[in-house]
């Protein structure tokens, strides 16, 4: 036991138990198991109970679906719903992060915002049209985009309103998916927006376009038109199927790095002009009110951030040991370039590793192993982005963007575009809660 | 025909330089169409009033039209109405003299926010009412327009609401806005 104590002091990397990345990866495996004996084998733990066939391993299986859907016994994998009887306002549907890992978002539960409910579309009657400021306005039905050249990316989509509760001035008590669920990541699949407007040509005026939903609201956004011209795309794959009607069935507009709002779903109409159109969405909705009584506009880029959804609030950490820190970060602006983690609220940090492939615009999984020695924890996630960007403290942040006067409602948007460092107190029970540090 | 005279030239352009050097290279399939076809979708509205149609109306008109279509989630006279089973707020009210409170999203209103007038014609053109939009005639959105307008005390109770005095009403937070990530800002 004194040598695992002296290999504990070795590997620490920072205070309150954090553990030297290579307890993960590489010839670190070795030690990570090595560590594992040392706190947790057989000298405390129970006997395995003697092994036994189960039912399902002593009768036929059942059929195989035409399409298959999540086991019976996975069934909280799901998505929480903000208008579950589906009243005449906006519905939001967030992500279980604190249930997957990887970087990559299920489509069954990649996050929905829908303004005036999901539209059944007929990709055979839908249309795509391009006009404006354009030398030959076009239409493209669905089928004929198919016929394009296509390219794939990974990349997340975050509402511009996620993590809006952490604008509370008191910690709100609810988990990674209250908190930070209205972000997710996939691989999308589809035809680049530059190549058509390669098609139609582009008017020396046009500094700006529209995107425009085919979906009862008939959303809208005005987009700088450097976006068309750089990395947007007309997204017709979600993770290698055909979009999710939530996500925007049969196209959308994918905008890598900008606010959800403007990845115009059931895209049906993008509008060349001169100058942005001011749609609701971008005069009042997705605008930020700051302290000094003015407001931010046209804040398209979602900064860089991270949160930690292992361990996180509702999960309870059964006794002292070995556990892995695991948790996402991104950026609007590039790939992440480091994540920092600290179990003492922030008072020193530790470097964790970053789980490949590591991606502009997409979750970059980061993992850190951590000893919980049964003591309070406050564990922190701040990354860092290729642009040279720091995630802010939360202290950082509010000084900046302000904080509410009260506690609002849990599921509210208050203001938009948080991304400061979330904090998860741990304490002696094992018990998970937000917190502020 | 395009097939014929596409194909020998990507096969070239394949063998020459490769997967990547072709990906510009499009089938071209995207049919022309007219202004005149393309006007039942051409429904945005800039803040210079370019796209506002023909037609006007007047908050005497709007009045009812509001009790008739809007009132029943945005409440009487527009100020806001708790109607759903949850007790979730319907809508939020389109009259409103609530002051901002903060950073506090919640308490902007047209009235103390919204940059443009023109923004209005577009929004309950496009997405009003919430259960049969783009049901209501120009006419009527233009009406529906000045009452909101004219109740917010931000137009005068007769003012004519149409393509030419819609872009000159001047909205108190104008220049409350600080652009964030600018290409160009819009109208200064």
């Amino acid at each position: 036991m004194s040598r695992s104590r002296n290999k504990d002091s070795i590997d620490q990397v920072a205070g309150n138990g954090l553990l030297h990345r290579r307890a993960l990866l590489g010839r670190g495996l070795a030690i990570a198991g090595a560590l594992g004996t040392g706190a947790m084998g057989s000298p405390t733990s129970a006997a395995a109970e003697p092994l036994s066939e189960q039912d399902w391993s002593l009768s036929p299986g059942g059929p195989v679906p035409a399409y298959q859907t999540p086991s019976k016994f996975a069934k909280s994998v799901v998505r929480t719903l903000s208008n579950p009887s589906f009243e005449p306002r906006t519905s939001q549907s967030r992500t279980p992060h604190q249930l997957l890992d990887g970087m990559i978002t299920p489509n069954g539960v990649f996050f929905t915002i829908v303004h005036d409910g999901v539209p059944d579309i007929d990709p055979a009657a839908h249309q795509l049209l391009i006009h404006g400021l354009v030398k030959q306005p076009l239409t493209f039905s669905y089928e004929t985009l198919l016929r394009y050249p296509m390219t794939s990316r990974i990349a997340f989509i975050e509402c511009g309103g996620n993590s809006a509760g952490l604008f509370s001035p008191k910690p709100l008590q609810t988990d990674v998916q209250g908190l930070h669920g209205l972000i997710s990541c996939a691989e999308w699949t589809g035809v680049k927006l530059s190549t058509l407007l390669e098609e139609t040509g582009i008017d020396s005026k046009a500094k700006w376009f529209i995107g425009e939903g085919a979906d009862a609201a008939h959303v809208m956004r005005s987009v700088p038109l450097a976006k068309a011209l750089d990395d947007a795309m007309i997204a017709l794959y979600q993770n290698g199927e055909p979009l999710m009607p939530g996500n925007g069935y049969p196209m959308r507009l994918l905008l890598p790095g900008y606010e959800g709002n403007m990845n115009i779903k059931y895209l049906r109409r993008i509008k060349l002009v001169p100058e942005a159109a001011m749609s609701y969405w971008e005069s009042q909705i997705y605008t930020e009110p700051l302290p000094n009584g003015k407001a931010y506009q046209f804040y398209f880029v979602n900064e860089v951030k991270s949160f930690i959804t292992q361990p996180s609030p509702g999960c309870t950490l059964q006794q002292p040991g070995l556990y892995e820190i695991s948790g996402i970060a991104y950026s609007g602006k590039g790939r992440i370039s480091k994540v920092l983690v600290s179990a003492d609220g922030g008072q020193s940090w530790a470097e964790a590793a970053l789980q490949e492939p590591v991606l502009s615009m997409a979750f970059t999984r980061f993992r850190m192993p951590w000893r919980w020695n049964g003591g309070p924890a406050v564990l922190q996630s701040r990354a860092w982005d290729e642009d040279g960007n720091a995630q802010p403290t939360r202290a950082e942040f509010v000084s900046q963007r302000g904080e509410l006067t009260s506690v609002p409602p849990l599921l509210a948007f208050e203001n938009h575009h948080f991304n400061a460092v979330t904090s998860w107190a741990v304490d002696e029970k094992g018990t998970v809660k937000h917190a502020y540090a | 025909m395009r097939m014929h005279r596409t194909l020998p030239m990507f096969a070239f352009w394949m063998f020459t330089f490769g997967i990547g050097a072709v990906s510009a290279e499009a089938p071209n399939l995207g049919k022309p169409i007219s202004a005149a076809d393309i006007a039942q979708w051409d429904i945005d509205i800039e803040p210079d009033g370019a796209g506002l149609p023909a037609g006007s109306g007047t908050s005497d008109q709007g009045a009812s039209i509001f009790a008739d279509q809007c009132a029943g989630c945005h409440g009487d006279g527009g100020k806001g109405a708790t109607t759903t089973t949850s007790g979730a707020p319907a809508a939020p009210p389109v009259v409103s003299d609530m002051k901002r409170n903060g950073i506090d999203d919640t308490t902007l209103t047209i009235a103390n926010y919204w940059p443009y007038a023109t923004t209005l014609f577009d929004y309950i053109r496009r997405a009003m009412p919430w259960t049969s939009p783009r049901s209501l005639t120009d006419d009527q959105v233009y009406a529906l327009t000045a009452y909101i307008l004219a109740e917010n005390k931000l137009i005068d109770g007769k003012q004519v609401i149409d393509a030419q005095t819609l872009p000159r009403v001047q909205m108190p937070n104008r220049n409350g806005f600080i652009v964030r990530f600018p290409e160009r800002t819009p109208h200064d």
